[in-house]
């Protein structure tokens, strides 16, 4: 009998529990199997090898766990293993980082970065988006933790009525949005919380499906200032990750958002 | 005080009828004259809730509008139900999708980055076929990859009403 506890990497072969790879290999290798599909990839088995030894992952002592690192990848290759080749690619990474940090450094640069930032900074993201992975496991889903009353009819339809937007208000441009977004902040009491990558998804959609879009099109009056600013703040983030131009024609024209072009 | 008492009934009738979370424009679209105004159909709504206060149910808002659920409480009862078990998602989806919903607009690339492993093509099929995640364009690097980002339905899903009501994350501080 083999059971996992999704929790902990925790294995029990025949009632005994298995914490540790021993160093011989006289595990059953369907136990051993169990242990290593459980990662997620190099970056997971990384961060069980470090989790395991209470290490800060900010001081990865880099020899001891490229070497337990490796005898990992071992075990997995004598086992059959049809092994992702991105685990050798981290390999091949701890095994660079190992020799720079032992190649004495004699140039005195400030500037020196550590040999194994780059792996920590990506082994912090990957902590960062596994443990939201969990908690997003927790928030409520439909059918599990909420369930929606929905009567059945028939034939209904919803009648889909379209915004008119008229040309005159297209060609204010974005000082004349944030003063009316003033006026109107005035008479708005609620204020709703606003997400930059949120608003960068929405106008790149739109952008999408019209080729271009007026730069005022992107904004919302009624959204009030935050909303403007937030919409403004997306736009810019869009032409700093190369997602969009910002296109006019002659000074003082009309601005447009396209998709970038090369 | 009559015709308010029907404008209650009507909307209480859509919101228990339809389908999809209904929005103060769907609303207000049912009436062809004297069409309420939005604050009027959020103060019934209001009202309503408070109607419901002895009831197992209740509306609620999410991404496209609003919807009639039940309170919280009662999965223990309610999931035995559902025929088969809830669905558990894997890891690898649950971290495909974080990624996807923290960091939007990412291509493929990006959450490779980030996980460390090539992605599940499968995954990426799953989560555009529950229109939880749609191509919104395509990013100006060799090969033009995908740019994914979450859809409203997705937010509906998790009883969200935007992003922002995503769990935080955890300041990690990065050297």
């Amino acid at each position: 009998m083999i059971q996992t506890n999704s929790d902990q990497l925790e294995v029990k072969v025949n009632g005994s529990i298995i914490t540790d790879i021993p160093d011989d290999l006289f595990i059953p290798p369907d136990a051993l199997r169990v242990i290593l599909e459980k990662f997620e990839g190099p970056l997971d088995l990384l961060l069980y090898l470090i989790k395991k030894q209470n290490i800060d992952i900010v001081d990865i002592p880099i020899l001891p766990i490229t070497k337990q690192y490796v005898e990992y990848i071992n075990m997995m290759q004598q086992l059959e293993f049809e092994l992702a080749s991105d685990y050798l690619v981290m390999a091949a990474t701890l095994a660079e980082i190992k020799s720079r940090m032992l190649v004495p450094n004699e140039i005195e640069d400030e500037e020196e970065e550590d040999p194994r930032a780059n792996l920590i900074k990506r082994l912090l993201e990957y902590q960062k988006y596994k443990d939201l992975s969990m908690k997003i496991d927790e928030v409520p889903r439909l059918n599990r933790d909420t369930f929606v009353i929905s009567g059945i009819l028939t034939n209904f339809k919803k009648k889909e009525t379209m915004p008119t937007i008229k040309m005159s208000q297209l060609q204010e441009a974005f000082h004349e949005v944030l003063r009316r977004a003033e006026i109107n902040a005035s008479h708005n009491i609620q204020t709703e919380v606003l997400s930059v990558r949120e608003r960068m998804s929405k106008i790149l959609d739109a952008i999408n499906q019209k080729e271009t879009i007026s730069f005022i099109d992107c904004f919302d009056f009624s959204e009030g200032k935050m909303g403007a600013i937030v919409t403004f703040l997306a736009i810019l983030e869009m032409v700093k990750e190369n997602l969009i131009d910002i296109i006019q024609n002659k000074d003082f024209s009309m601005i447009y958002l396209q998709t970038r072009t090369t | 005080m009559k015709s308010e008492k029907n404008l209650e009934l009507i909307i209480e009738s859509a919101l228990m009828a339809a389908h999809e979370p209904l929005s103060l424009q769907d609303i207000a679209n049912l009436f062809d004259t004297n069409k309420p105004s939005k604050n009027q159909i959020k103060k019934v709504i209001d009202d309503l809730n408070q109607s419901f206060a002895k009831h197992s149910f209740e509306v609620i808002q999410v991404a496209t509008g609003y919807r009639i659920q039940v309170k919280k409480g009662y999965d223990e009862w309610l999931s035995k139900l559902n025929k088969q078990a809830s669905t558990r998602y894997s890891k690898a989806f649950l971290e495909t999708l974080v990624i996807i919903a923290y960091k939007q607009p990412v291509t493929r690339g990006d959450i490779e980055e980030i996980r460390g492993v090539a992605v599940n093509p499968q995954i990426i099929r799953n989560l555009i076929e529950f229109e939880w995640v749609k191509v919104v364009g395509h990013k100006e690097t060799p090969g033009k990859p995908e740019l994914l980002a979450t859809t409203k339905k997705f937010l509906n899903y998790f009883s969200m009403k935007s992003l922002s009501e995503l769990p935080p994350p955890e300041e990690i501080e990065s050297i």
